[in-house]
């Protein structure tokens, strides 16, 4: 098959002019269209701890800025030692006393209510994600707040179902359960942590990443209209000691973590011999593998997908693509083609695909990894899109030319950055997406059903894409290989680590 | 016959020009209908729109009288001086010489379907001889439709070879193909079609999605399917051919929709009416009405717009 640019440059060789091109230009520029919902923020937010919102004891508060915009949303209180030993205690008292104690049927009920009150406030929750992580609101919209909901809607379906989780063994809470969840979907992330947990009759301390506390908080909102028991969640704000103190607290039966590996392998030090269990969510590192027969503008949306939802902010990120060597010419010219047209800018402009990067430190970071591409040797590829003036904005970016041993195919970049690297054979595609530390998810595209089956079983990954990309649902497990964790959450699998069972 | 060339014409063209993924093709154009299109932004998309259409009206029952008043909305959409004209109208052969008289000395063009619309079931020289009766009435643009039975016979040389013929008796006019999606069925054979008929036509010459006589007419998907196969034709023989989707696009909504997939798959030289049609006859009044309120804040009572010509 020849490739399209060979076919090109014969086109033009005959005639002697110029290669046909497209024109992706302003002859039909769109007005903006700006969310309007208010996010109805305060000015604000304070510790939830046994069910009240409480000033931190050490009187501290630090801001949230707005990423698309650098200006500040909001005062958050910084939990320290003594507020997380007021939240254990609460919620040890919670879990003993009612939590635990109540039927599965009546925690469904709350597990409803949570769902509804939050299907019900989903455009204000929405605008704030938004306005607090810099996602475009069109994913918040679309993705992140109906996935949240649906969360609690599942885990509510199994809370008077639990006898079914491990059938002839009791399935039993495990007490409190300590977790700390990351700043790319804060809304999404608490509600897979929660939703499972509570379900199965566990309380919670659960602290978002410093720089998305907001949404997390504004969910207090929400426990506290639904009746839930004081103390069953209780919400820490704070950044890195707040999560040691989380972390090492010793009434904590469980820890769950979602974030880098760098930190999860921390906890997982801190946590031997103590007994608690743990489950990881670490980084990623996905290879998004396309075979010369798979439908080539269906895969490419799947690659855009794949690495340029929520600004690449995504640990199961397809950040590496692997192509197969007679298409790659017009993959890669197919893929420049389509990131002309994705709208990088204000995450509140409804037709934004791109928003703001999280925070000034993630922008150096992707920057830095960018130009270590770039140094060694790998060619760059950004469309020329108009950047925000204010914000933390990088353009959606392609290296070409990339190879096993450049630090941008090896190294998580969480950003809207995609490696290619090409590949001849079946076995040297495997050889090439297992050769990172990491394995939480994996994409396949192609016509032939048994080549999928065959590299379901052979890549070392936790979740395998065949023919798309990034599609969760609450009902099936999420988790990964070697460095990107263990543990999975959502499904009976999920619950199963918020048990023990007897 | 070799094994080789026994394979079915199917697979051999598959092999050519890729196949298609549905679920990829429904997720795509899902996107476009999350496109805001707000303000100055949608007026100048609406009246884009208008300039696109091809004001169509082809029914048994159709009169001389019905053809001129329907070209008298073509020319003069709407008191707004502000709104242009139409593209075309679009007619049986019959009617050619009525309306052509109607919009002499115009910018609007008269398109004729021919090729015995919609069936296309007649011996090929009686179709040739309605193309060359409809160019000799005066007709600037002829929409044929391909021969569905023999594409799905799998007899792809002579599906070709007869849009070919089409194309010689068209002389100057512009040939528009219609697939007939709906009895393709498949997104693979909409692209197989696709491909069929941009390697016989023309610069200038356009695929079409349907007759509107069927049950499924234009959808963005199709839509879709038909303009990546544009695009790929373009960028592999720099020749430029244009689209229309015609049935089923009644609201304005609809059609900023269509045009937004125009935007973002083949750019900005596509958003013309040289190289992309609406075959339409309802949406206008909607792209008029849309209109209005953009300029006065409110919706205007359908009385305030002259007649739809599917109200006859």
């Amino acid at each position: 098959m020849t490739t399209l640019t060979a076919e090109r440059k014969k086109a033009s060789g005959r005639n002697g002019r110029a290669a046909p091109e497209l024109i992706f230009g302003d002859l039909w520029e769109f007005d903006p269209a700006p969310e309007t919902a208010d996010p109805r923020l305060k000015p604000r937010y304070d510790l939830f701890i046994g069910g009240e919102f409480v000033p931190p004891r050490g009187g501290k508060y630090f801001d949230s800025i707005n990423p698309g915009n650098e200006q500040k949303l909001a005062e958050i209180a910084l939990a320290g030692p003594a507020d997380v030993d007021a939240a254990y205690a609460a919620a040890q008292r919670a879990q003993a006393e009612v939590w635990g104690r109540m039927p599965g049927r009546e925690r469904a009920k709350y597990l409803f209510r949570l769902a509804r009150l939050l299907q019900d406030r989903a455009r204000e929750f929405a605008v704030a994600e938004s306005l607090d992580g810099g996602k475009p609101i069109k994913e918040s919209r679309d993705f992140d707040l109906p996935m949240a909901a649906a969360h609690f809607f599942y885990h509510a379906g199994w809370a008077d179902k639990l006898e079914y989780v491990a059938p002839g063994r009791t399935a039993r809470p495990l007490g409190v359960i300590g977790q700390v969840i990351p700043w790319n979907f804060p809304l999404l992330m608490m509600a897979w942590k929660l939703a499972p947990a509570l379900a199965m009759g566990n309380s919670v301390v659960i602290k978002p990443a410093e720089t998305t506390s907001i949404t997390a908080l504004k969910f207090a909102e929400i426990i506290r209209d639904s009746g839930l028991p004081p103390g069953v969640v209780n919400i820490v704000a704070g950044a890195g000691e707040t999560g040691a103190a989380i972390v090492n607290h010793p009434a904590a039966a469980k820890i769950a973590f979602t974030g880098s590996t760098e930190v999860g392998k921390a906890i997982q030090r801190a946590l031997a011999g103590t007994g608690k269990k743990l489950t990881l969510e670490l980084g990623g590192k996905a290879a998004n593998i396309v075979f010369e027969d798979a439908p080539l503008d269906q895969a490419v949306e799947g690659i855009v997908n794949g690495i340029f939802f929520n600004q690449g902010h995504v640990c199961c990120a397809g950040s590496r693509l692997l192509v197969h060597e007679p298409v790659a010419d017009v993959v890669v010219a197919k893929l420049r083609q389509r990131i002309r047209v994705l709208r990088v800018g204000d995450p509140l402009d409804k037709n934004t695909d791109i928003g703001a990067i999280n925070s000034r430190p993630q922008l150096e970071k992707i920057r830095e990894l960018v130009d270590s591409g770039v140094k060694e040797g790998a060619e760059m590829y950004q469309p020329p899109c108009r950047l925000p003036s204010k914000g933390f904005y990088f353009r959606p970016t392609l290296f070409t030319g990339v190879t096993q041993s450049h630090r941008i195919a090896r190294e998580e970049i969480f950003g809207p950055v995609l490696s290619i690297l090409t590949f001849r054979t079946v076995e040297e595609a495997v050889e090439k997406a297992n050769n990172t530390a990491y394995g939480l998810s994996a994409g396949v595209w192609t016509d032939k059903g048994s080549r999928i089956l065959k590299l379901s079983t052979e890549l070392k990954a936790g979740v395998v894409w065949a023919n798309t990309y990034n599609k969760f649902d609450p009902s099936s497990p999420f988790g990964g290989y070697k460095e990107s964790g263990f543990g999975r959450e959502g499904g009976r699998q999920g619950l199963l680590d918020y048990c023990q069972l007897t | 016959m070799s094994l080789l060339s026994s394979r079915s014409a199917f697979s051999r063209l598959a092999d050519e020009v890729g196949t298609v993924d549905a679920v990829g093709v429904e997720e795509r154009v899902a996107k476009y209908t999350t496109r805001s299109i707000k303000k100055a932004a949608k007026v100048q998309g609406l009246k884009l729109a208008v300039s696109m259409l091809d004001l169509t009206t082809l029914e048994g029952k159709d009169t001389p009288g019905k053809v001129a008043s329907l070209c008298q909305k073509a020319l003069h959409p709407h008191s707004d001086p502000d709104v242009p004209p139409v593209a075309a109208v679009c007619v049986y052969s019959a009617m050619v010489r009525h309306a052509a008289r109607h919009v002499a000395d115009s910018a609007v063009k008269v398109a004729s379907v021919a090729t015995a619309f919609p069936s296309g079931q007649t011996p090929l020289k009686i179709r040739l001889a309605e193309v060359r009766a409809a160019v000799a009435d005066g007709a600037d643009e002829i929409d044929m439709v391909i021969n569905r039975g023999a594409f799905l016979a799998g007899e792809f040389d002579r599906v070709q070879d007869e849009i070919a013929a089409v194309v010689q008796a068209c002389g100057s006019a512009a040939l528009k193909v219609i697939l007939e999606v709906s009895e393709l069925e498949t997104y693979d054979s909409i692209r197989f079609a696709s491909f069929l008929a941009l390697r016989v036509i023309r610069e200038g010459d356009f695929i079409k999605t349907s007759t509107g006589k069927t049950g499924l007419n234009a959808t963005l998907g199709n839509n879709q399917v038909m303009i990546e196969a544009i695009r790929d034709h373009y960028l592999d023989t720099g020749v430029a051919v244009g689209m229309k989707p015609a049935g089923g696009i009644r609201t304005a909504k609809q059609a900023l929709q269509f045009l937004v997939a125009v935007k973002e798959t083949l750019g900005d030289a596509w958003l013309t009416s040289a190289r992309y049609r609406f075959g339409a006859s309802s949406l206008l009044n909607d792209l008029l009405r849309q209109i209005e309120k953009e300029k006065s804040g409110a919706y205007q009572a359908p009385y305030y717009f002259t007649e739809a010509a599917e109200s006859y």
